[in-house]
Order: structure tokens, then sequence, then C-alpha cells
């Protein structure tokens, strides 16, 4: 496929791992952001190619994995309701509430739906006018324009059996509070492209002058993070701290505003937790006024207890870098994909599933070989 | 979840009543119908990346050979120093 398999080349990969040697003089742990990059870093075996000095340190970036599991259990609630017919992308039916999943709700009678597209559930409340239709928004800033693009939508078309659970996390605070902790050990990021295919890369500017530490904004194929850990590594190493674009075929500084736009229009920026970080000003979306007729918290109020992590699970630290999931000592015995403990070991974009999907054999995801 | 796919336009379609642009996207042979509203300056036989049913930007096709420029250069670099 065109603007991917050119960048699983295994030769090109060979000459920035011999590049990132090269230039490599001391340790340094470089934390990628995204969960999508996570994956393609373990599943292509990519640590194998750095330099035992490079540590990459996989960070919180799965939205399935920060959803609090009292916002789980609040959507197992609405989704039991008979009128409801509740949509989600599919990674959310296996995360762990306190008692039960998405998956197990669907086994006992209630109607969860997997989707494609927010637009897809739209399709499905304009043909069931006698249902309410409940669109699961979890996500980063990459998928806000689409759901939010579904609420203006549905609020145009003044179609009043659709609403959205929100449960939209931002990034850039969440990198704040990771530079924050005390027990910080990231010495540069590789911020999620694909988020700043949206937002651009301006926010990043700032917490690169507060925290003097260097920020890449990097692709999501093997070549893209190599070249990314290159860019990085060269700072470091130079002693530059400065905001890059690795991502420059998709990225520009000031993102898409057309989506940015739409994004202001529909939802406004307010506090968030995440699971196992716990609660994070500012980093989270609900929406505006004009929409909250939209909100299915409001629409559907559900009185839960509040939820607790189970007792082993590591998660919070796992999702800042503070420990590795073979650290955990659930990991691949009573936590598996098959019977998650937690949200990290559910998508294949957590840190736990990939180890796990990947230990000790990587995939051949290269080509040119 | 941040999956997003580079796809080429075939054809585009406005709705102007809703403000939608919509068009069809070959992904290396499969079609799908994607929400181009995000994108405006994209034209039929553009790439654009493509997030749950929307394209969130134009794939930039001299960008997309950067990498491979810059790891030509490091590559001449060397050679130059192999000489020295
Ligand atoms: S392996 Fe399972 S229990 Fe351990 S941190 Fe990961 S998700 Fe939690």
């Amino acid at each position: 496929m065109k603007f991917v398999d050119e960048y699983r080349d295994a030769r090109a990969a060979d000459r920035l791992s011999h590049a990132i040697r090269r230039i490599t003089r001391h340790p340094w742990s470089i934390m990628e952001v995204c969960g999508g990059q996570t994956h393609t870093i373990v599943k292509s075996g990519l640590e194998d190619r750095l330099p035992p000095e490079i540590t990459l340190i996989h960070g919180p970036g799965c939205p399935v994995c920060v959803t609090p599991m009292e916002l789980i259990d609040k959507a197992i609630a609405v989704a039991m309701r008979p009128e409801v017919i509740f949509c989600s992308f599919g990674d959310m039916l296996r995360v762990p509430g306190s008692s039960r999943n998405l998956l197990s709700a669907k086994a006992l009678g209630a109607d969860v739906r997997i989707l494609y597209s927010p637009l897809d559930a739209l399709k499905l409340a304009r043909r069931n006018p006698e249902r309410q239709v409940v669109f699961f928004a979890v996500g980063f800033e990459t998928t806000a324009p689409a759901n939010a693009t579904a609420v203006w939508q549905a609020e145009r078309e003044g179609l009043e059996n659709f609403s959205l659970l929100v449960a939209h996390v931002l990034v850039p605070p969440a990198m704040a509070a990771i530079l924050d902790s005390p027990d910080r050990r990231v010495n540069a990021f590789l911020a999620a492209g694909h988020v700043c295919a949206i937002m651009g890369y301006r926010e990043y500017e700032p917490l690169v002058e507060r925290y003097r530490v260097p920020i890449v904004v990097t692709g999501f194929e093997p070549l893209d993070l190599l070249d990314g850990v290159f860019m990085a590594v060269a700072q470091l190493e130079e002693g530059r701290a400065e905001v890059e674009n690795q991502y420059s075929r998709v990225v520009r500084r000031d993102g898409n505003l057309p989506a940015q736009e739409r994004i202001a229009e529909v939802f406004e920026v307010g506090p968030r937790e995440w699971r196992g970080i716990g609660a994070i000003p500012s980093s989270g979306l609900k929406l505006r006024g004009r929409y909250r007729g939209f909100d299915a918290e409001e629409r559907f109020p559900t009185a839960e207890p509040p939820a607790e992590q189970p007792g082993d699970c590591i998660a919070g630290l796992v999702l800042q870098g503070i420990r590795r999931p073979r650290d955990c000592p659930a990991f691949g015995n009573r936590c598996t994909p098959e019977n998650p403990l937690g949200a990290p070991m559910v998508s294949s974009e957590g840190a736990c599933a990939a180890y796990y999907l990947y230990r000790g054999r990587s995939e051949n995801t290269w080509t040119g070989i | 979840m941040c999956l997003a796919v580079p796809g080429m336009i075939v054809s585009i379609e406005e709705e102007q009543g809703l403000a939608l642009r919509r068009g069809k996207i070959d992904f290396a042979g499969a079609r799908r119908e994607v929400c181009l509203s995000f994108t405006p300056e994209a034209s039929v036989g553009d790439y654009v990346l493509v997030h749950v049913g929307f394209a969130i930007g134009v794939v930039d096709e001299a960008e997309a050979q950067r990498i491979f420029r810059s790891l030509e250069e490091m590559q001449i670099a060397e050679e130059l120093k192999g000489l020295e």
C-alpha cells in the first residue's frame, strides 16, 4: 500500500539503526505517547534495533486503557436499558468494569453494537426512531472531530434519539502530568502523529520550554519510529530541546483548522479522570451548552457505586512508564487478553497486551528483505 | 485507536445544505465512502489519511520522501568521511 509499505523497508531501517548507534553516547529514556506506536514498536521488534543505551517507555496513549472504570460501569448501565442501542468501537467491549464488561452485558441481553464510525450510529438512529441510540465517544484529539460531527449533524437534523457518552481525553495535559511526576524517567517524547494531524504542534512549544524536554512528532510505521528516535537522540546528545516534526507528510504546525473548529463548536475542555493515573485538570472534553441535550450521562442518569481497581493491577504505573508490563505479577498468568484484569491488557495498543501478543517473537512486518 | 489509513480520493460529492463533503476512497483496491469535510483542499487523485470514516489530513507527496532523502544525505556524509 502506498505511503505504508515504503516505511517498512528493512534496509532503510538498518541504516537508521546504524545512524542511531553512531550518535548515541549516553543512556536515554524516550517515551512514545501513543498506543498505536507502542503496537508497532513491539510488533516489529524495534527495541532490538536500538543500542542498549536507549530505553523506550510506553506511554499512556491508549484512550481505551485510560477510560475510568466508573464510566465503563455507566456505559453498561445505559446499555442494559431496553430502549437503548449502545454503539462503540470494538476495543471498548472487553474493558473490565467493576463487575462485568460490555461484552457480558451483551450476553445478558443488552443491544450492544460495534461500529466503525460515529456516522454509522447516526444512520442507526435515523432507521430506529423508536429506540435510543447511544455512542460511546472514546478517543484522543484524533477522534474528537468525528464524534463532534456526529452530534453537530444530529442537532442540525433534529435527531432526538441520538446521544454521546463522552470519554474524550487530551494528550498534552497528560504529558505535562508525566513530566511533573516525581518518578519522572522520561528524557524525550515521541508525540502522537495523528493527534498532531488534528491539533498541530504549537501546544508542545510551551512544554518544551518549561521542561527542557525534546518532543518529536512521529508517525506510525517502523521507519517513522526509528527516525523519531534518531531525531530525539540527536537533540538529547546535542543538549537541544525543541519541537521537531518527523511526520511532515501529514502534520503541519497549525494542524487541521476545520477539524479544530468543529471540536471547539461542540466540545469544551474540562477535568477528566484517567484510569490508573487519576484526575488531570483540563485533560478531557465535554459537550458544550448548546449540545448538552445530546449528553447520554444527562439523558440516562445512573447511580453507580464508585468503582475500585482490582488489587493486583499496576496499570497506573505501566501507563506512566514507571514500571514495565513484565514487572506485574499478574502479567501473562492471571491477566491475559482473554481475561484482562486491567485495561492495558485489553486493546492490542495497550502496553500489556502488546507485550503479551508479541512476547519474544516480533512479527515480520518488514519489506524488502 | 488512533489508527489512520492512507487512501486515494476517487470521487467527491458536495452536499450544500448540511455543508458536507463526501468522497469515495480507494484503499489498495477496497473502496469506502469517507467524510471529506475536514480536507476542503483535497481533490481527486490526492491521498488522504482516514480515521473512523473521516479524512483527517492530506498526505504531502514531497514530504513523504523526506526520510529517504535524509538517509541518502547521511550515507553520502559517511562516505565522504571515509574518504578523508
Ligand atoms: S498485566 Fe494485567 S494486571 Fe498487570 S498491569 Fe497489565 S493490565 Fe494490569
